[in-house]
């Protein structure tokens, strides 16, 4: 096998590969963490018969849905009503290429050097923002495709609210790009690290109208009217059956995994150790620099990435539902004006401080 | 080229939040309700006729069977009905604890309500604090009569038992804890911004539209008018006991909430009142083996935690009636649903249907 084969086709495979199976087992482990968390916050118990404290409920939820019956409605348009699962699921997954989970250098694997991350693309943040968009159309065409009047409902309000969400969604990425200067996600967590501060700080309503967005980009409660149980049955996919539903979730699933890692990345400087990398928070260094050395990047990445997920089940076991014109009005006269004002002071403030 | 129209979409009788077997025909433009159709009788099982071939002691386990969330006061009104009829005199112990059981049925049932609705609006966890309380109340209950949703509870003249014996410490137990969990509900709820979007101006019945349509209980009281049964037209030992009708003043879906977290404090005073009151002695009166009223008919009402809870018995002078007929708070308040719809959104139908708080077993008998 040639050197140049090795580079350019098995190590970019491997490392799709490797991330691939480990986001779909991550999506995996997540429903059995969202469960046992909200269990914990409802005072329930949560999974347990499969496996102990129920850790093979995810693969026991797996094998189900992979063997139910696969209906396909009669009226439904066959070609998108299979086509549409399968458009929600690539864009999700294909947004994981461009998020750095370690940095520091590359590996060294059998004398080659491989990065711990699929792709450095220097618009990483424009990729995020163009694939993370295109999941709508999978709901839209899931829902349309179904010919029925629950799912289309269900498509329409997800139509309108993604739409609307995606705006402030992009504007508020804009701070932190204006603040490192690069729109690629590697290079934005080594400005973190030159500037010796996260980006939360500087750029707290940047934080929040994104992650605020995030959650209803995700369609997750208290944002998830397009599939709103109690009013819509399931929204646009109540139709859907065995595995394609599966891919609905999965598709879900792996957005938010997606909108917490881009926190991580963009606002709590991705892989970098919290101490001594930001001054601010020094004097909450109790001796821990000293163990730092030992603990790599992926494991700070991984753990500020759950924290962010934490936050999303918590608001989940908290809030009640917007309704839809509630959440457009949100939309519209919050987040927007705010992410706005957001850019347009931090501009200004990066323009003075580089006079 | 372009044209809109609406749409008639079927809400249930298979639909997570209807409650039950209640079946909607919204007519929808867009997102926005211009006109709802409610069908009922998909749990219709003719009780009221089934009643005309039995004898007074066997309809009782019916009447739990109409609104199953709150036997007691099915059962409650059913015993005073017959005994109004008869003119039987029912010993005081008897008389405080149907007050102390019905009383805390009350709370239980508003749990029900509250975390049901609660979980329509997508609060989810206050469903499963309420369902905890609830499950403390339904273990009392199943001490006091051996079952812990279709009670069967009294008797007519009285009661079958007396209290298991440490019950009235349980009740203490229970209304002294009680007020803290209530205080979690309204952490969750009362001041939620979400919550208060989702509930305020939204399903609007106005005072004199309620009495229209004869709607009662707290939706009546949440409209401004201050009517209930135990204070217009005490039955029991009602007189006896110090508590307050909370009103509203807004007519809408938050205010409804307000009343009934309200009712359940004041439900809680009464039984505390009841429990310190508690005579001894009797708790059967005298009654005969087979029961046979004197000819006449008899209209009986009490205040349920929907509303006004009415029997109508005709008798004969048989053992068994000769016309049974239930007056359901829960069918008369639903009529008021498609009124209070119009023209709001889909999301507020679900909304609307939580703060009227049927039970389709009360709807359909």
């Amino acid at each position: 096998m040639s050197d140049a084969l090795i580079r350019n086709f098995i190590i970019p495979l491997t490392q799709v590969l490797v991330i691939l199976g480990v986001a779909s087992g991550a999506v995996a482990y997540m429903t059995l963490v969202e469960r046992k968390i909200l269990a914990f916050m409802q005072l329930r118990l949560s999974p347990r018969r499969v496996g102990p404290h129920g850790l093979l409920q995810p693969i026991a939820d797996g094998i189900k849905l992979l063997l139910k019956e696969d209906i396909t409605p009669d009226k439904a348009d066959r070609i998108l009503f299979t086509l549409a699962p399968i458009i929600t699921v690539i864009p999700a997954f294909t947004a994981l290429a461009v998020i750095p989970f370690s940095g520091g250098g590359t590996f060294q694997i059998f004398g080659y050097q491989v990065t711990p991350f699929i792709a450095d693309v220097n618009v990483g943040l424009i990729f995020l923002l163009a694939i993370s968009s295109l999941g709508i159309y999978g709901i839209m065409l899931g829902g349309w495709a179904s010919n029925s009047k629950y799912p289309m409902l269900g498509a329409l309000r997800s139509a309108a609210q993604m739409v609307s969400y995606e705006v402030p969604f992009g504007f508020s990425i804009i701070g932190v790009m204006m603040l490192s200067g690069t729109a690629s996600m590697v290079g934005i967590v080594e400005a973190q690290k030159a500037a010796h501060v996260w980006y939360f700080l500087p750029q707290i309503f940047g934080l929040f109208v994104f992650f605020v967005s995030g959650v209803a980009e995700t369609n997750r409660l208290p944002f998830d009217l397009p599939e709103a149980e109690a009013e819509l049955v399931a929204g646009f996919h109540t139709e859907y059956t065995g595995m394609k539903f599966a891919l609905y979730m999965l598709a879900e699933y792996t957005s938010m995994i997606v909108v917490a890692s881009i926190v991580t990345t963009l606002f709590f400087g991705g892989w970098l150790r919290p101490f001594p990398n930001v001054e601010a928070l020094g004097f909450l260094n109790f001796g821990l620099d000293r163990i730092h050395p030992v603990l790599p990047g992926y494991f700070w990445f991984l753990l500020k990435t759950f924290l962010v997920l934490f936050v999303y089940l918590w608001l989940r076991g908290t809030f009640p539902r917007y309704r839809y014109d509630q959440l457009m009005r949100l939309g519209w006269y919050w987040m927007i004006p705010l992410s706005i004002l957001n850019v347009i002071v931090t501009g200004g403030v990066v323009l003075l401080l580089r006079r | 080229m372009f044209r809109t129209e609406m749409m008639d979409i079927n809400m249930g009788p298979q639909h997570p939040s209807t409650h039950g077997v209640l079946r909607l025909k919204l007519i929808l433009d867009g997102e926005i309700v211009t006109d709802t159709d409610v069908l009922i009788g998909y749990l219709h099982r003719g009780v009221e006729k089934l009643c005309e071939s039995k004898n007074y002691h066997m309809i009782e386990p019916y009447t739990d069977r109409l609104d199953y969330v709150a036997a007691m006061y099915e059962n409650l009104g059913y015993v005073e009905t017959v005994e109004k009829l008869m003119g039987v005199t029912v010993p005081e112990r008897a008389e405080y604890i149907r007050v102390i059981t019905a009383e805390l049925q009350r709370i239980a049932s508003h749990l029900v309500w509250l975390g049901t609705h609660a979980l329509d609006i997508g609060a989810m966890t206050v469903f499963f604090y309420c369902f905890r309380e609830r499950e403390i109340l339904l273990d009392l209950f199943e001490a006091f009569c051996g079952a812990r949703l279709t009670y069967n509870a009294y008797r007519i003249g009285g009661l079958p038992w007396d209290l298991p014996p440490g019950w009235t410490d349980r009740v203490r137990h229970f209304v002294k804890i009680f007020p803290g969990r209530q205080q979690e509900y309204d952490t969750l709820l009362t001041k939620n911004r979400i919550w208060l979007g989702r509930t305020k101006g939204v399903g609007i019945l106005k005072a004199e539209d309620a009495i229209d349509f004869g709607v009662s209980g707290p939706c009546l009281r949440a409209a401004g008018i201050s009517y209930d049964i135990r204070k217009a037209h005490p039955y029991s030992v009602y007189n006896r006991f110090q508590f307050d009708i909370p009103t509203g003043e807004n007519c809408d879906t938050y205010d409804r909430y307000l009343v009934r977290m309200e009712e359940m404090r004041q439900s809680l005073r009464i039984v505390q009142q009841a429990l310190d009151g508690l005579p001894g002695g009797e708790i059967m009166g005298k009654v005969p083996k087979r029961i046979k009223p004197p000819v006449g008919e008899v209209y009986h009402t009490v205040e349920g935690p929907r509303g006004e809870l009415g029997f109508y018995i005709v008798s004969q002078g048989d053992d068994k009636p000769y016309r049974m007929r239930f007056r359901s708070p829960s069918f008369v308040n639903l009529q008021a649903l498609p009124h209070m719809v119009k023209g709001s959104l889909v999301a507020d139908v679900v909304a609307v249907i939580g703060t009227l708080d049927i039970v389709l077993g009360d709807v359909d008998r």
